[in-house]
Protein backbone atom coordinates (compact mmCIF):
# COMPACT_ATOMS: atom_id res chain seq x y z
CA UNK A 1 0.00 0.00 0.00
CA UNK A 2 3.14 2.57 -0.02
CA UNK A 3 2.07 3.06 -3.92
CA UNK A 4 0.24 6.05 -4.44
CA UNK A 5 -2.04 4.70 -7.13
CA UNK A 6 -3.04 1.61 -5.25
CA UNK A 7 -3.74 4.29 -2.18
CA UNK A 8 -6.29 6.88 -4.62
CA UNK A 9 -7.82 3.51 -6.33
CA UNK A 10 -8.19 1.78 -2.53
CA UNK A 11 -10.00 5.21 -1.33
CA UNK A 12 -12.18 6.03 -4.42
CA UNK A 13 -13.04 2.17 -4.63
CA UNK A 14 -13.93 1.96 -0.71
CA UNK A 15 -16.03 5.51 -1.08
CA UNK A 16 -17.93 3.93 -4.25
CA UNK A 17 -18.73 1.13 -2.22
CA UNK A 18 -19.64 2.35 0.86
CA UNK A 19 -21.72 4.74 -1.04
CA UNK A 20 -23.45 2.57 -2.97
CA UNK A 21 -23.71 0.10 0.10
CA UNK A 22 -25.68 3.22 1.81
CA UNK A 23 -27.71 3.98 -1.04
CA UNK A 24 -29.01 0.31 -1.14
CA UNK A 25 -30.39 0.79 2.16
CA UNK A 26 -31.66 4.49 1.88
CA UNK A 27 -33.64 4.56 -1.61
CA UNK A 28 -37.34 3.82 -1.73
CA UNK A 29 -37.59 2.07 -4.86
CA UNK A 30 -36.65 -1.35 -4.86
CA UNK A 31 -35.34 -1.66 -8.53
CA UNK A 32 -32.90 1.41 -7.78
CA UNK A 33 -31.61 -0.29 -5.05
CA UNK A 34 -30.86 -3.40 -7.06
CA UNK A 35 -28.78 -1.35 -9.58
CA UNK A 36 -27.00 0.17 -5.84
CA UNK A 37 -26.21 -3.02 -4.96
CA UNK A 38 -24.46 -4.33 -8.34
CA UNK A 39 -22.50 -1.01 -8.04
CA UNK A 40 -21.39 -1.92 -4.59
CA UNK A 41 -20.37 -5.68 -6.15
CA UNK A 42 -18.59 -3.64 -8.56
CA UNK A 43 -16.79 -1.62 -6.18
CA UNK A 44 -15.96 -4.62 -3.93
CA UNK A 45 -14.49 -6.49 -7.05
CA UNK A 46 -11.97 -3.12 -7.83
CA UNK A 47 -10.50 -3.69 -4.68
CA UNK A 48 -9.71 -7.24 -5.46
CA UNK A 49 -8.15 -6.07 -7.69
CA UNK A 50 -5.72 -3.65 -6.24
CA UNK A 51 -5.16 -6.78 -3.91
CA UNK A 52 -3.64 -8.43 -7.05
CA UNK A 53 -6.55 -11.23 -6.92
CA UNK A 54 -7.40 -10.57 -10.35
CA UNK A 55 -9.31 -13.85 -10.39
CA UNK A 56 -11.62 -13.55 -7.46
CA UNK A 57 -12.68 -10.14 -8.96
CA UNK A 58 -13.37 -11.28 -12.31
CA UNK A 59 -15.66 -13.91 -10.89
CA UNK A 60 -17.18 -11.44 -8.65
CA UNK A 61 -18.10 -9.40 -11.68
CA UNK A 62 -19.40 -12.47 -13.32
CA UNK A 63 -21.14 -13.67 -10.55
CA UNK A 64 -22.03 -11.15 -8.47
CA UNK A 65 -22.91 -8.45 -10.62
CA UNK A 66 -23.75 -10.47 -13.93
CA UNK A 67 -25.91 -13.57 -12.21
CA UNK A 68 -27.03 -12.51 -8.68
CA UNK A 69 -28.59 -10.24 -9.54
CA UNK A 70 -30.18 -10.75 -12.16
CA UNK A 71 -31.75 -13.60 -9.82
CA UNK A 72 -32.81 -10.65 -7.65
CA UNK A 73 -34.42 -8.62 -10.67
CA UNK A 74 -36.17 -11.77 -11.59
CA UNK A 75 -37.34 -12.27 -7.37
CA UNK A 76 -38.40 -8.50 -7.11
CA UNK A 77 -40.24 -8.42 -10.25
CA UNK A 78 -42.28 -11.21 -9.14
CA UNK A 79 -42.63 -9.43 -5.82
CA UNK A 80 -46.41 -7.94 -5.57
CA UNK A 81 -45.95 -4.46 -5.01
CA UNK A 82 -42.19 -3.94 -5.40
CA UNK A 83 -42.51 -0.27 -5.90
CA UNK A 84 -43.76 0.24 -2.82
CA UNK A 85 -41.81 1.92 0.50
CA UNK A 86 -41.49 0.07 3.73
CA UNK A 87 -42.83 2.42 6.61
CA UNK A 88 -45.46 0.41 7.40
CA UNK A 89 -43.10 -2.56 8.29
CA UNK A 90 -42.99 -3.10 11.83
CA UNK A 91 -39.90 -4.72 12.31
CA UNK A 92 -37.92 -1.54 11.87
CA UNK A 93 -36.62 -1.77 15.72
CA UNK A 94 -35.28 -5.28 15.69
CA UNK A 95 -33.35 -4.74 12.30
CA UNK A 96 -31.79 -1.82 13.61
CA UNK A 97 -30.68 -3.53 16.66
CA UNK A 98 -29.59 -6.32 14.31
CA UNK A 99 -27.52 -4.48 12.47
CA UNK A 100 -26.17 -2.53 15.53
CA UNK A 101 -25.30 -5.83 16.94
CA UNK A 102 -23.44 -6.87 13.48
CA UNK A 103 -21.49 -3.92 13.19
CA UNK A 104 -20.47 -3.98 16.42
CA UNK A 105 -18.87 -7.41 16.35
CA UNK A 106 -17.54 -6.61 13.04
CA UNK A 107 -15.85 -3.47 14.37
CA UNK A 108 -14.64 -5.34 17.83
CA UNK A 109 -12.79 -8.30 15.21
CA UNK A 110 -11.54 -5.61 12.64
CA UNK A 111 -9.82 -3.77 16.21
CA UNK A 112 -8.74 -6.31 17.89
CA UNK A 113 -6.88 -8.82 15.77
CA UNK A 114 -3.35 -8.26 14.94
CA UNK A 115 -3.46 -8.16 11.43
CA UNK A 116 -0.28 -9.18 9.85
CA UNK A 117 1.18 -7.04 6.70
CA UNK A 118 2.26 -9.48 4.13
CA UNK A 119 5.30 -8.48 3.00
CA UNK A 120 4.67 -9.86 -1.16
CA UNK A 121 4.77 -8.29 -4.37
CA UNK A 122 1.87 -9.16 -6.62
CA UNK A 123 0.93 -12.68 -7.65
CA UNK A 124 1.80 -13.72 -11.27
CA UNK A 125 -1.09 -16.31 -12.31
CA UNK A 126 -4.26 -16.58 -9.72
CA UNK A 127 -6.30 -18.86 -11.28
CA UNK A 128 -3.85 -21.10 -11.90
CA UNK A 129 -2.79 -21.84 -8.60
CA UNK A 130 -6.65 -21.20 -7.45
CA UNK A 131 -7.68 -24.59 -10.17
CA UNK A 132 -4.96 -26.58 -9.18
CA UNK A 133 -5.64 -25.88 -5.18
CA UNK A 134 -9.29 -26.74 -6.05
CA UNK A 135 -8.81 -30.18 -7.73
CA UNK A 136 -5.84 -31.44 -5.41
CA UNK A 137 -5.33 -30.50 -1.33
CA UNK A 138 -9.30 -29.06 -1.93
CA UNK A 139 -11.06 -31.90 -4.22
CA UNK A 140 -13.59 -33.41 -2.03
CA UNK A 141 -15.26 -30.19 -1.06
CA UNK A 142 -15.34 -28.95 -4.60
CA UNK A 143 -17.05 -32.24 -5.57
CA UNK A 144 -19.57 -31.98 -2.56
CA UNK A 145 -20.12 -28.41 -3.64
CA UNK A 146 -20.52 -29.59 -7.36
CA UNK A 147 -23.17 -32.56 -6.04
CA UNK A 148 -24.86 -29.58 -3.41
CA UNK A 149 -25.53 -27.95 -6.78
CA UNK A 150 -27.23 -30.70 -8.93
CA UNK A 151 -28.95 -31.34 -6.58
CA UNK A 152 -30.26 -28.12 -5.94
CA UNK A 153 -31.09 -28.23 -9.66
CA UNK A 154 -32.92 -31.18 -9.65
CA UNK A 155 -35.20 -29.55 -6.97
CA UNK A 156 -35.97 -26.72 -9.21
CA UNK A 157 -36.84 -29.01 -11.87
CA UNK A 158 -39.20 -31.28 -9.54
CA UNK A 159 -40.78 -27.91 -8.30
CA UNK A 160 -41.37 -26.72 -11.64
CA UNK A 161 -42.88 -29.83 -12.98
CA UNK A 162 -47.05 -29.96 -12.58
CA UNK A 163 -47.24 -33.88 -11.75
CA UNK B 1 9.57 -6.49 -35.86
CA UNK B 2 11.48 -5.04 -33.28
CA UNK B 3 11.01 -1.81 -31.04
CA UNK B 4 14.25 -0.08 -32.13
CA UNK B 5 13.00 1.23 -35.19
CA UNK B 6 11.93 5.05 -35.36
CA UNK B 7 9.03 6.41 -33.98
CA UNK B 8 7.30 7.32 -37.28
CA UNK B 9 8.18 3.15 -38.25
CA UNK B 10 4.20 2.54 -37.78
CA UNK B 11 4.93 -0.90 -38.99
CA UNK B 12 4.66 -1.38 -35.02
CA UNK B 13 2.25 1.47 -33.27
CA UNK B 14 4.62 0.09 -30.35
CA UNK B 15 7.32 2.11 -31.83
CA UNK B 16 6.42 5.51 -31.33
CA UNK B 17 4.98 4.68 -27.73
CA UNK B 18 8.45 3.09 -27.10
CA UNK B 19 10.05 5.97 -28.39
CA UNK B 20 7.84 8.37 -25.85
CA UNK B 21 8.29 5.98 -22.70
CA UNK B 22 12.44 6.14 -22.73
CA UNK B 23 11.78 10.32 -23.41
CA UNK B 24 9.52 10.32 -20.47
CA UNK B 25 12.06 8.14 -18.58
CA UNK B 26 14.87 10.47 -19.74
CA UNK B 27 12.96 13.28 -17.93
CA UNK B 28 12.96 11.69 -14.96
CA UNK B 29 9.61 10.74 -14.23
CA UNK B 30 9.07 7.87 -12.26
CA UNK B 31 7.27 4.43 -13.22
CA UNK B 32 4.29 5.31 -12.11
CA UNK B 33 3.68 8.24 -14.02
CA UNK B 34 5.05 6.36 -17.43
CA UNK B 35 2.50 3.54 -16.47
CA UNK B 36 -0.41 6.26 -16.52
CA UNK B 37 0.53 8.05 -19.95
CA UNK B 38 0.48 5.38 -21.48
CA UNK B 39 -2.16 3.43 -20.16
CA UNK B 40 -3.93 6.84 -21.49
CA UNK B 41 -2.30 6.77 -24.90
CA UNK B 42 -3.81 3.01 -25.39
CA UNK B 43 -6.93 4.09 -24.54
CA UNK B 44 -7.65 6.90 -26.69
CA UNK B 45 -6.07 4.75 -29.55
CA UNK B 46 -9.18 2.32 -28.73
CA UNK B 47 -11.42 5.09 -28.32
CA UNK B 48 -10.40 6.42 -31.77
CA UNK B 49 -10.35 3.06 -33.31
CA UNK B 50 -14.26 2.22 -31.31
CA UNK B 51 -15.47 5.76 -32.62
CA UNK B 52 -14.55 5.03 -36.35
CA UNK B 53 -15.66 1.45 -36.45
CA UNK B 54 -19.03 2.97 -35.16
CA UNK B 55 -19.64 5.24 -37.83
CA UNK B 56 -18.24 3.27 -40.43
CA UNK B 57 -20.11 0.36 -39.68
CA UNK B 58 -23.06 1.56 -39.93
CA UNK B 59 -22.34 1.91 -44.09
CA UNK B 60 -20.60 -1.21 -44.28
CA UNK B 61 -23.50 -2.59 -42.65
CA UNK B 62 -26.07 -0.95 -44.60
CA UNK B 63 -24.39 -1.26 -47.86
CA UNK B 64 -23.74 -4.83 -47.24
CA UNK B 65 -27.28 -5.53 -46.22
CA UNK B 66 -28.36 -3.49 -49.28
CA UNK B 67 -26.45 -5.93 -51.80
CA UNK B 68 -27.35 -9.50 -50.01
CA UNK B 69 -31.09 -7.90 -50.54
CA UNK B 70 -30.60 -7.15 -54.09
CA UNK B 71 -31.12 -3.28 -53.27
CA UNK B 72 -28.50 -0.52 -53.42
CA UNK B 73 -28.34 0.67 -50.08
CA UNK B 74 -27.80 4.18 -48.76
CA UNK B 75 -25.95 5.95 -52.13
CA UNK B 76 -27.02 9.83 -52.12
CA UNK B 77 -25.16 11.22 -49.43
CA UNK B 78 -21.38 12.00 -50.18
CA UNK B 79 -19.66 9.21 -52.80
CA UNK B 80 -20.92 5.68 -52.60
CA UNK B 81 -23.34 7.49 -49.73
CA UNK B 82 -19.79 6.96 -47.60
CA UNK B 83 -21.20 10.18 -45.75
CA UNK B 84 -24.72 8.57 -44.82
CA UNK B 85 -23.62 8.06 -41.05
CA UNK B 86 -22.67 11.57 -40.56
CA UNK B 87 -26.21 12.68 -42.14
CA UNK B 88 -27.69 10.02 -39.59
CA UNK B 89 -25.86 11.01 -36.60
CA UNK B 90 -26.95 14.77 -37.42
CA UNK B 91 -30.58 14.01 -37.77
CA UNK B 92 -30.48 12.15 -34.14
CA UNK B 93 -28.87 14.96 -32.55
CA UNK B 94 -31.45 17.33 -33.94
CA UNK B 95 -34.15 15.36 -32.27
CA UNK B 96 -36.09 15.95 -29.64
CA UNK B 97 -35.43 13.82 -26.77
CA UNK B 98 -38.43 12.86 -25.78
CA UNK B 99 -38.98 10.97 -22.54
CA UNK B 100 -42.35 8.86 -21.37
CA UNK B 101 -44.66 10.92 -18.45
CA UNK B 102 -43.76 7.53 -15.89
CA UNK B 103 -40.32 7.21 -16.45
CA UNK B 104 -37.64 6.12 -14.03
CA UNK B 105 -35.65 9.49 -15.05
CA UNK B 106 -31.97 8.63 -14.34
CA UNK B 107 -32.12 4.97 -15.53
CA UNK B 108 -33.70 5.87 -18.75
CA UNK B 109 -30.99 8.54 -19.03
CA UNK B 110 -28.18 6.59 -17.31
CA UNK B 111 -29.04 3.11 -19.65
CA UNK B 112 -27.61 4.02 -22.84
CA UNK B 113 -24.51 5.87 -21.58
CA UNK B 114 -23.75 2.96 -19.40
CA UNK B 115 -24.29 0.30 -21.93
CA UNK B 116 -20.91 1.66 -23.68
CA UNK B 117 -18.78 0.65 -20.78
CA UNK B 118 -18.45 -3.19 -20.95
CA UNK B 119 -18.07 -2.83 -25.00
CA UNK B 120 -15.33 -0.29 -24.90
CA UNK B 121 -13.87 -2.33 -21.72
CA UNK B 122 -13.96 -5.81 -24.13
CA UNK B 123 -10.86 -4.15 -26.27
CA UNK B 124 -9.00 -3.60 -23.57
CA UNK B 125 -7.61 -7.11 -23.51
CA UNK B 126 -7.08 -7.17 -27.10
CA UNK B 127 -3.74 -8.10 -28.63
CA UNK B 128 -3.76 -6.04 -31.42
CA UNK B 129 0.01 -6.77 -32.02
CA UNK B 130 3.04 -8.35 -30.72
CA UNK B 131 3.45 -5.87 -28.05
CA UNK B 132 0.19 -3.96 -28.38
CA UNK B 133 -1.79 -5.04 -25.71
CA UNK B 134 -3.25 -2.43 -23.41
CA UNK B 135 -4.01 -4.69 -20.55
CA UNK B 136 -2.70 -8.17 -20.92
CA UNK B 137 -4.47 -9.70 -18.21
CA UNK B 138 -4.13 -13.31 -16.64
CA UNK B 139 -7.55 -14.08 -16.83
CA UNK B 140 -8.38 -12.38 -20.21
CA UNK B 141 -11.58 -14.61 -21.47
CA UNK B 142 -13.25 -14.93 -17.77
CA UNK B 143 -13.22 -11.05 -18.01
CA UNK B 144 -14.86 -10.89 -21.44
CA UNK B 145 -17.36 -13.39 -20.17
CA UNK B 146 -17.91 -11.13 -17.04
CA UNK B 147 -18.43 -8.10 -19.31
CA UNK B 148 -21.28 -9.54 -21.43
CA UNK B 149 -22.73 -10.68 -18.52
CA UNK B 150 -22.86 -7.37 -17.54
CA UNK B 151 -24.72 -6.08 -20.12
CA UNK B 152 -28.07 -7.93 -19.22
CA UNK B 153 -28.74 -5.79 -16.31
CA UNK B 154 -28.01 -2.67 -18.24
CA UNK B 155 -30.17 -3.49 -21.26
CA UNK B 156 -33.23 -4.71 -18.43
CA UNK B 157 -32.21 -0.99 -17.12
CA UNK B 158 -33.58 0.55 -20.12
CA UNK B 159 -36.45 -1.91 -20.52
CA UNK B 160 -37.67 -1.48 -16.85
CA UNK B 161 -37.39 2.24 -17.21
CA UNK B 162 -39.07 3.22 -20.16
CA UNK B 163 -42.46 2.04 -18.46
CA UNK B 164 -43.84 0.58 -21.84
CA UNK B 165 -45.06 -3.46 -22.12
CA UNK B 166 -43.29 -3.97 -25.07
CA UNK B 167 -40.26 -2.74 -23.53
CA UNK B 168 -40.11 -4.78 -20.43
CA UNK B 169 -41.60 -7.76 -22.48
CA UNK B 170 -38.01 -6.72 -24.94
CA UNK B 171 -36.27 -6.67 -21.66
CA UNK B 172 -37.09 -10.23 -20.53
CA UNK B 173 -36.69 -12.26 -23.52
CA UNK B 174 -33.52 -10.48 -23.18
CA UNK B 175 -32.64 -11.30 -19.94
CA UNK B 176 -33.84 -15.22 -20.73
CA UNK B 177 -31.61 -15.26 -23.96
CA UNK B 178 -28.39 -13.74 -22.66
CA UNK B 179 -28.81 -16.49 -19.69
CA UNK B 180 -29.65 -19.27 -21.67
CA UNK B 181 -26.90 -18.72 -24.54
CA UNK B 182 -24.28 -17.77 -22.10
CA UNK B 183 -23.72 -21.33 -20.68
CA UNK B 184 -23.17 -22.71 -24.71
CA UNK B 185 -20.76 -19.98 -25.09
CA UNK B 186 -18.63 -20.54 -21.81
CA UNK B 187 -18.60 -23.96 -22.30
CA UNK B 188 -16.77 -23.16 -26.09
CA UNK B 189 -14.29 -21.09 -24.91
CA UNK B 190 -13.60 -23.92 -21.76
CA UNK B 191 -12.71 -25.88 -25.07
CA UNK B 192 -9.98 -22.93 -26.39
CA UNK B 193 -8.92 -22.26 -22.85
CA UNK B 194 -8.19 -25.93 -22.11
CA UNK B 195 -6.60 -26.34 -25.39
CA UNK B 196 -4.59 -23.07 -25.07
CA UNK B 197 -3.88 -23.61 -21.27
CA UNK B 198 -3.82 -20.15 -20.52
CA UNK B 199 -6.82 -17.86 -20.08
CA UNK B 200 -5.26 -14.77 -21.19
CA UNK B 201 -5.73 -13.60 -24.83
CA UNK B 202 -1.97 -12.96 -25.09
CA UNK B 203 -1.00 -16.23 -24.37
CA UNK B 204 -3.78 -17.83 -26.86
CA UNK B 205 -2.73 -15.79 -29.58
CA UNK B 206 1.14 -16.93 -28.83
CA UNK B 207 -0.17 -20.68 -28.20
CA UNK B 208 -0.93 -20.62 -32.13
CA UNK B 209 1.95 -18.76 -32.63
CA UNK B 210 4.38 -21.45 -31.05
CA UNK B 211 2.30 -24.71 -32.72
CA UNK B 212 2.28 -23.25 -35.86
CA UNK B 213 -1.47 -23.21 -36.54
CA UNK B 214 -4.66 -21.05 -35.90
CA UNK B 215 -7.13 -22.84 -32.82
CA UNK B 216 -9.87 -23.27 -35.30
CA UNK B 217 -8.28 -26.13 -36.69
CA UNK B 218 -8.13 -27.93 -33.33
CA UNK B 219 -11.76 -26.31 -32.20
CA UNK B 220 -13.79 -26.42 -34.93
CA UNK B 221 -17.30 -27.23 -33.06
CA UNK B 222 -16.33 -24.62 -29.98
CA UNK B 223 -15.80 -21.41 -33.19
CA UNK B 224 -19.17 -22.82 -34.47
CA UNK B 225 -21.01 -22.84 -30.78
CA UNK B 226 -19.43 -19.67 -30.01
CA UNK B 227 -20.08 -18.38 -33.62
CA UNK B 228 -24.22 -18.85 -32.91
CA UNK B 229 -23.80 -18.20 -29.41
CA UNK B 230 -22.36 -15.03 -29.55
CA UNK B 231 -24.87 -14.14 -32.86
CA UNK B 232 -27.48 -14.52 -30.14
CA UNK B 233 -26.07 -12.31 -26.96
CA UNK B 234 -25.33 -9.40 -30.05
CA UNK B 235 -28.93 -9.41 -30.62
CA UNK B 236 -28.47 -9.82 -34.12
CA UNK B 237 -31.01 -10.82 -36.48
CA UNK B 238 -31.53 -14.59 -36.34
CA UNK B 239 -31.60 -14.33 -32.69
CA UNK B 240 -32.90 -10.48 -32.50
CA UNK B 241 -36.16 -11.49 -30.58
CA UNK B 242 -35.47 -8.99 -28.00
CA UNK B 243 -36.27 -6.08 -30.70
CA UNK B 244 -38.13 -8.35 -32.80
CA UNK B 245 -40.25 -5.52 -34.75
CA UNK B 246 -43.27 -7.80 -35.77
CA UNK B 247 -43.79 -8.82 -32.49
CA UNK B 248 -42.49 -6.32 -29.94
CA UNK B 249 -42.08 -3.14 -31.80
CA UNK B 250 -38.65 -2.25 -30.88
CA UNK B 251 -37.88 -4.41 -27.91
CA UNK B 252 -35.99 -2.69 -24.71
CA UNK B 253 -35.67 0.67 -26.93
CA UNK B 254 -38.78 1.69 -28.45
CA UNK B 255 -39.19 4.59 -26.15
CA UNK B 256 -36.04 5.97 -26.65
CA UNK B 257 -35.55 8.83 -29.33
CA UNK B 258 -32.94 11.37 -31.13
CA UNK B 259 -29.53 10.27 -29.72
CA UNK B 260 -30.26 8.11 -26.72
CA UNK B 261 -31.54 5.55 -29.33
CA UNK B 262 -28.41 6.60 -31.74
CA UNK B 263 -26.31 5.04 -28.42
CA UNK B 264 -27.92 1.95 -28.50
CA UNK B 265 -27.44 1.38 -32.36
CA UNK B 266 -23.89 2.04 -31.66
CA UNK B 267 -22.98 0.03 -29.18
CA UNK B 268 -24.78 -2.86 -30.71
CA UNK B 269 -22.15 -2.33 -33.83
CA UNK B 270 -19.44 -1.75 -31.28
CA UNK B 271 -20.27 -4.68 -29.16
CA UNK B 272 -20.43 -6.99 -32.76
CA UNK B 273 -16.71 -5.40 -33.69
CA UNK B 274 -15.75 -6.35 -30.06
CA UNK B 275 -16.79 -9.77 -30.96
CA UNK B 276 -15.37 -10.60 -34.05
CA UNK B 277 -12.16 -9.41 -32.73
CA UNK B 278 -12.56 -11.86 -29.98
CA UNK B 279 -13.56 -14.34 -32.63
CA UNK B 280 -10.00 -13.32 -34.64
CA UNK B 281 -7.67 -13.63 -31.94
CA UNK B 282 -9.14 -16.82 -30.12
CA UNK B 283 -9.64 -18.49 -33.33
CA UNK B 284 -8.14 -17.20 -36.28
CA UNK B 285 -4.67 -16.24 -34.16
CA UNK B 286 -4.60 -12.85 -33.59
CA UNK B 287 -2.29 -10.53 -35.40
CA UNK B 288 -0.14 -13.78 -36.26
CA UNK B 289 -0.80 -15.09 -40.01
CA UNK B 290 1.54 -17.65 -40.76
CA UNK B 291 4.34 -15.38 -41.00
CA UNK B 292 2.52 -13.13 -42.98
CA UNK B 293 3.26 -10.19 -40.50
CA UNK B 294 6.73 -9.94 -41.65
CA UNK B 295 5.80 -8.05 -44.23
CA UNK B 296 2.63 -6.57 -43.58
CA UNK B 297 1.88 -5.13 -40.00
CA UNK B 298 -0.22 -7.37 -37.54
CA UNK B 299 -2.14 -5.11 -36.17
CA UNK B 300 -3.42 -4.67 -40.17
CA UNK B 301 -4.31 -8.10 -40.33
CA UNK B 302 -5.92 -8.49 -37.45
CA UNK B 303 -8.67 -5.53 -38.17
CA UNK B 304 -8.47 -7.16 -41.27
CA UNK B 305 -9.77 -10.20 -39.66
CA UNK B 306 -12.31 -8.57 -37.65
CA UNK B 307 -13.86 -7.49 -40.61
CA UNK B 308 -14.39 -10.49 -42.52
CA UNK B 309 -15.73 -12.26 -39.57
CA UNK B 310 -18.16 -8.94 -39.35
CA UNK B 311 -18.31 -10.08 -42.82
CA UNK B 312 -20.02 -13.07 -41.24
CA UNK B 313 -22.58 -11.62 -38.37
CA UNK B 314 -23.86 -9.21 -41.91
CA UNK B 315 -24.52 -12.42 -43.90
CA UNK B 316 -26.81 -13.59 -41.44
CA UNK B 317 -28.88 -10.57 -41.03
CA UNK B 318 -29.10 -10.24 -44.63
CA UNK B 319 -30.26 -13.27 -45.30
CA UNK B 320 -31.43 -15.68 -42.23
CA UNK B 321 -35.26 -15.31 -40.49
CA UNK B 322 -35.78 -14.25 -37.33
CA UNK B 323 -36.01 -17.39 -34.71
CA UNK B 324 -39.20 -17.62 -32.67
CA UNK B 325 -38.26 -17.06 -29.11
CA UNK B 326 -38.96 -20.98 -27.76
CA UNK B 327 -37.02 -22.15 -30.99
CA UNK B 328 -34.21 -19.57 -29.81
CA UNK B 329 -34.06 -21.14 -25.75
CA UNK B 330 -34.27 -24.61 -27.14
CA UNK B 331 -31.65 -24.64 -29.76
CA UNK B 332 -29.50 -23.14 -27.21
CA UNK B 333 -30.16 -25.46 -24.42
CA UNK B 334 -31.08 -28.52 -27.24
CA UNK B 335 -27.97 -28.19 -28.99
CA UNK B 336 -25.42 -26.08 -27.93
CA UNK B 337 -25.45 -26.94 -24.59
CA UNK B 338 -24.77 -31.16 -25.02
CA UNK B 339 -22.10 -29.96 -28.08
CA UNK B 340 -20.64 -27.58 -26.00
CA UNK B 341 -20.09 -30.31 -23.24
CA UNK B 342 -18.88 -32.95 -25.24
CA UNK B 343 -16.13 -30.62 -27.03
CA UNK B 344 -15.13 -29.97 -23.52
CA UNK B 345 -14.71 -33.43 -22.51
CA UNK B 346 -13.07 -34.18 -25.83
CA UNK B 347 -10.56 -31.35 -25.00
CA UNK B 348 -9.95 -32.32 -21.28
CA UNK B 349 -9.54 -36.32 -22.87
CA UNK B 350 -6.89 -34.42 -25.45
CA UNK B 351 -4.78 -32.82 -23.42
CA UNK B 352 -5.03 -35.36 -20.55
CA UNK B 353 -3.60 -37.87 -23.38
CA UNK B 354 -0.93 -35.27 -24.54
CA UNK B 355 0.60 -34.31 -21.03
CA UNK B 356 0.56 -37.51 -19.80
CA UNK B 357 2.28 -39.79 -22.73
CA UNK B 358 4.06 -36.52 -23.29
CA UNK B 359 3.87 -37.28 -26.80
CA UNK B 360 5.48 -34.35 -29.36
CA UNK B 361 3.36 -31.77 -30.42
CA UNK B 362 3.82 -32.43 -33.86
CA UNK B 363 2.43 -36.03 -34.16
CA UNK B 364 -0.32 -35.29 -31.95
CA UNK B 365 -1.71 -32.14 -33.21
CA UNK B 366 -2.47 -32.94 -36.18
CA UNK B 367 -4.49 -36.20 -35.08
CA UNK B 368 -6.36 -34.58 -32.54
CA UNK B 369 -7.48 -31.44 -35.32
CA UNK B 370 -8.33 -34.70 -37.82
CA UNK B 371 -10.19 -36.38 -34.80
CA UNK B 372 -12.20 -32.93 -33.68
CA UNK B 373 -13.25 -32.00 -37.31
CA UNK B 374 -14.66 -35.94 -37.87
CA UNK B 375 -16.37 -35.44 -34.09
CA UNK B 376 -17.33 -32.42 -34.80
CA UNK B 377 -19.05 -33.61 -38.46
CA UNK B 378 -20.73 -36.55 -37.11
CA UNK B 379 -22.44 -34.87 -33.76
CA UNK B 380 -23.72 -31.99 -36.11
CA UNK B 381 -25.29 -34.43 -38.47
CA UNK B 382 -26.13 -36.64 -35.82
CA UNK B 383 -27.93 -34.13 -33.58
CA UNK B 384 -29.80 -33.07 -36.50
CA UNK B 385 -30.81 -36.48 -37.67
CA UNK B 386 -31.92 -37.41 -33.40
CA UNK B 387 -33.24 -34.27 -33.05
CA UNK B 388 -35.56 -33.12 -36.21
CA UNK B 389 -38.54 -34.73 -36.94
CA UNK B 390 -37.82 -35.98 -40.84
CA UNK B 391 -37.90 -33.62 -43.49
CA UNK B 392 -40.02 -33.72 -46.53
CA UNK B 393 -38.41 -32.08 -49.36
CA UNK B 394 -41.26 -32.40 -52.02
CA UNK B 395 -44.60 -33.11 -50.38
CA UNK B 396 -47.44 -34.91 -52.48
CA UNK B 397 -50.43 -33.69 -49.51
CA UNK B 398 -50.94 -30.40 -47.79
CA UNK B 399 -50.57 -31.39 -44.41
CA UNK B 400 -52.74 -29.65 -41.43
CA UNK B 401 -51.00 -28.32 -38.40
CA UNK B 402 -51.93 -30.58 -35.71
CA UNK B 403 -50.22 -33.57 -37.84
CA UNK B 404 -46.91 -31.88 -37.23
CA UNK B 405 -47.76 -32.07 -33.70
CA UNK B 406 -47.45 -28.30 -33.61
CA UNK B 407 -49.02 -27.03 -30.03
CA UNK B 408 -52.39 -25.31 -31.28
CA UNK B 409 -53.43 -22.47 -28.83
CA UNK B 410 -56.48 -22.90 -26.65
CA UNK B 411 -59.89 -21.24 -29.00
CA UNK B 412 -60.80 -18.73 -27.10
CA UNK B 413 -64.59 -18.74 -25.53
CA UNK B 414 -65.24 -14.84 -26.00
Amino acid sequence: MDDLGVVIAFWALAAMTIGAAAMLILVRNLMHAILFLILSFVGVAGLYITLSADFVAVAQVLIYAGAISVLMIFAVMLTPLSERDNSGNFLQLPALVLSGLVIAGVTFVALETEWREAGRGSFDTTAAEIGEALLSPFVLPFEIASVLLVAAMIGAIVIVRDD
Amino acid sequence: MSLLANWYDFRDLGNPVARLIEALQDAGLSGGWIYAISGLLGAIGILSFVGVAAVINIWIERRLIGRIQVRRGPNRVGPFGLLQPVADAIKLIQKEALQPDNADGIMFTLAPIVIFIPAILAFSVLPWGEHMVLADLNVGVLFLLALSSTTTIIIFMAGYASNNKYAILGSMRVIAMLISYELPVVLALLGVVLFAGTMSLTGIVSFQETYWSWLIFFQPLAFLIFLLGSTAELNRTPADIAEAESEIVAGFHIEYSGMKFGLFYAVELVNTVAVSAIIASLFFGGWWTYGLEEFIPGWILFIGKIYSIYFIFIWFRGTLPRFRVDQLMAFAWKVLLPLALINAMMVALEIFIWTEYEISAGIVLPIFAVVNFALAGVLIVGFGRVMSRTMERFPKLPRLVKDIDVPLPEPSTA
